[in-house]
């Protein structure tokens, strides 16, 4: 077995041994059903899919990935359990991708446990299944790289609070890069073209286009890129704490 | 003695690499540090520390508190980069072959630091899973290992539960899972009662027999238990190296004779006439009297004579060997007894 699978279930059978794991299931899956339903007006607009489902996640991971990653690095560091990790024979690298692959993972399984929401609107409809999907796989993608930036930020400080805070805070950046408000913020200060490029930043965008059906390379591309280099990005500050 | 050329080192490093040096009889330093040099901002906290382990030996890393054993043991397993110099394990350099270095290396952190929510089988399966052991091979060691260190009972149990001793116990278990050649303890006793320390140090004696072991104290007990060669250091240099007994001939107690004599008043004075006796010194509490030689001379015997003569009664007359304290206070202090102590040991 790699070791990187090793990490990977290691992190993953913390998550359940300790509570995270329940609890983190449980409040997504509530708020998840409670926000479709009164916040997203899943009856009212008479339409049988799953967007308002859809376009509610970005704001649940605001608040749950950050708790979720935010013991990433802080914990071992804390604990001393790095020194045990890393005198070990694995690279930083592959150290960063078990502890993402666990979290990916288990995001995934929340994912899944949310096809009672699917069922019900095949059930009251008929919908088009193939954009469900997408959207799905979007919000997997999304997911990806919410969780990357928690993994570089729990490796930048021992103090889990402040990974919290930290990744919440770019991830609410991130989120709301391609809104109106938030550009015309910028209008005045940036040149058009880099407006024009922090719009692209913005994951809701790619994450609607994604979950409108439309599977775009440059929207997945946007996913996979932004979650390599968060990853990347936290191995070098791992790097970094050996050296300094 | 326990000077055996590693026969598991020799096992290892044939099936590792045939045909290479090593399986030319050629054993390199198990352990060697070159120059190794750490610093934290302005603090030196490890300086151009050179030193070799070799083969079968035990060899004690002794220093004060903060005298940066833990630093050098750090980056000699490879999880701290040395500001410069370097530092090799069988050979293989831990910033160029790091992988190859962590291999040969079972490394004891101190505190013995381990996931707490895991049960102790679970955390040993990750190290077997770590180590990357083929399943059937995986379970063998692991077996091997619980059974080593008694760890049966408790498979079952969180490590967060169990008792600093048994922490430790499973702390040593994961360094020698892979059964490495090479392994290196920091501090394995530190914080245990009498009796856990007890255990420890006779499983580090039995480990002994089999490889090559570093081991981090600041107890000078632990030194004449278990080394058979010693390094001191202090504020990150290398002070001395030698083994316990060459330390304990630097004492001044070295070769001195004690006793216990009620009214011997007139006797201190004859044994001072002695040609040999350098000195006479009397404890203050309870009186009891010890004889310094001159270097070189040896005076059990003409001071047991003369004690015969005055028809002194004597319960008990001690050869002293030499106090490791002693030697090691002088060492590591400087001549106003003032401790080289940096400014706390950085986690």
């Amino acid at each position: 077995m790699s070791p990187q699978s090793a990490v990977m279930r290691r992190e993953l059978r913390s998550y359940f041994v300790t509570p995270v794991a329940y609890v983190f299931l449980v409040i997504f899956l509530v708020l998840a059903g409670i926000l479709t339903f009164y916040a997203g007006d899943f009856y009212e607009r008479g339409q049988a899919d799953l967007q308002p489902f859809f376009m509610m996640h970005p704001w649940l991971y605001l608040i749950l990935v950050p708790a979720l990653t935010m013991r990433m690095w802080a914990e071992e560091t804390r604990g001393g359990t790095l020194e045990l990790l890393l005198t070990l024979p694995i690279t930083l690298w592959q150290a960063m991708l078990g502890k993402f692959l666990a979290a990916w993972l288990f995001i995934g399984l929340a994912l899944v446990l949310t096809f009672p929401i699917w069922i019900t609107v095949n059930y009251l409809g008929s919908p088009d299944n193939g954009v469900i999907l997408a959207g799905y796989l979007g919000s997997w993608l999304m997911a990806g790289t919410f969780i990357a930036i928690g993994a570089c930020l729990s490796a930048l400080t021992r103090s889990q609070v402040v990974a919290f805070i930290l990744t919440a805070l770019v991830c609410v950046l991130l989120i709301l890069a391609g809104h109106p408000q938030v550009l015309d913020f910028f209008q005045g200060a940036l040149p058009r073209k880099l407006v024009n490029g922090v719009a692209h930043l913005s994951m809701l965008r790619h994450f609607e286009a994604i979950s409108r059906g439309v599977l775009d390379v440059r929207d997945l591309l946007y996913f996979l890129l932004s979650t390599l280099g968060w990853l990347l990005a936290g191995v070098l500050l791992l790097d970094l704490k050996r050296t300094r | 003695m326990r000077y055996i050329a590693g026969r598991p080192a020799r096992r290892w490093l044939n099936l590792s690499a045939p045909g290479d040096a090593f399986s030319h009889g050629f054993l390199p330093n198990m352990i060697e540090t070159d120059q190794l040099t750490r610093c934290y901002g302005n603090l030196t906290a490890v300086d151009a520390l050179s030193m070799r382990v070799e083969p079968g030996q035990v060899l004690g890393l002794l220093g004060p508190n903060g005298a940066g054993k833990s630093t050098a043991m750090r980056m000699i397993a490879g999880f701290l980069v040395p500001t410069s110099g370097t530092a090799r394990v069988c050979g293989y350099d831990v910033l160029r072959e790091p992988l190859q270095a962590k291999r040969a290396l079972g490394y004891l952190p101190e505190g013995a630091p381990s996931y707490g929510e895991l049960t102790v089988r679970e955390f040993l399966q990750f190290i077997v899973r770590m180590r990357g052991f083929r399943p059937d091979v995986g379970f063998r060691r692991f077996d091997e290992v619980v059974h080593r260190l008694q760890l049966e009972e408790v498979l079952g149990l969180c490590i967060d539960t169990l008792s600093k001793g048994l922490r430790r116990r499973v702390g040593l278990a994961q360094a020698i899972l892979h059964d490495p050649p090479v392994l290196m303890l920091d501090e394995p006793t530190d914080g245990l009662d009498p009796n856990q320390k007890h255990a420890v140090r006779q499983l580090i004696d039995v480990m002994a027999r089999e490889r090559t072991i570093l081991i981090s104290t600041h107890l000078l007990e632990e030194v004449h238990a278990l080394c058979n060669r010693v390094v001191i250091i202090a504020r990150g240099k290398l002070m001395a190296d030698a083994t316990p007994a060459e330390l304990e001939q630097r004492s001044r107690y070295h070769g001195a004779v004690s006793f216990s004599a009620p009214g011997s008043g007139m006797s201190q004075e004859m044994l001072g006439r002695l040609p040999q006796v350098a000195a006479i010194e009397v404890d203050p509490l309870d009186g009891r009297i010890t004889v310094f030689p001159k270097p070189g001379e040896r005076i059990l015997e003409p001071v047991e004579q003369l004690l015969r003569q005055q028809g002194l009664e004597v319960s008990e007359i001690q050869l002293e060997r030499g106090r490791l304290d002693e030697v090691f206070r002088q060492i590591t202090t400087d001549g106003n007894g003032q401790h080289h102590v940096m400014s706390g040991e950085r986690a």
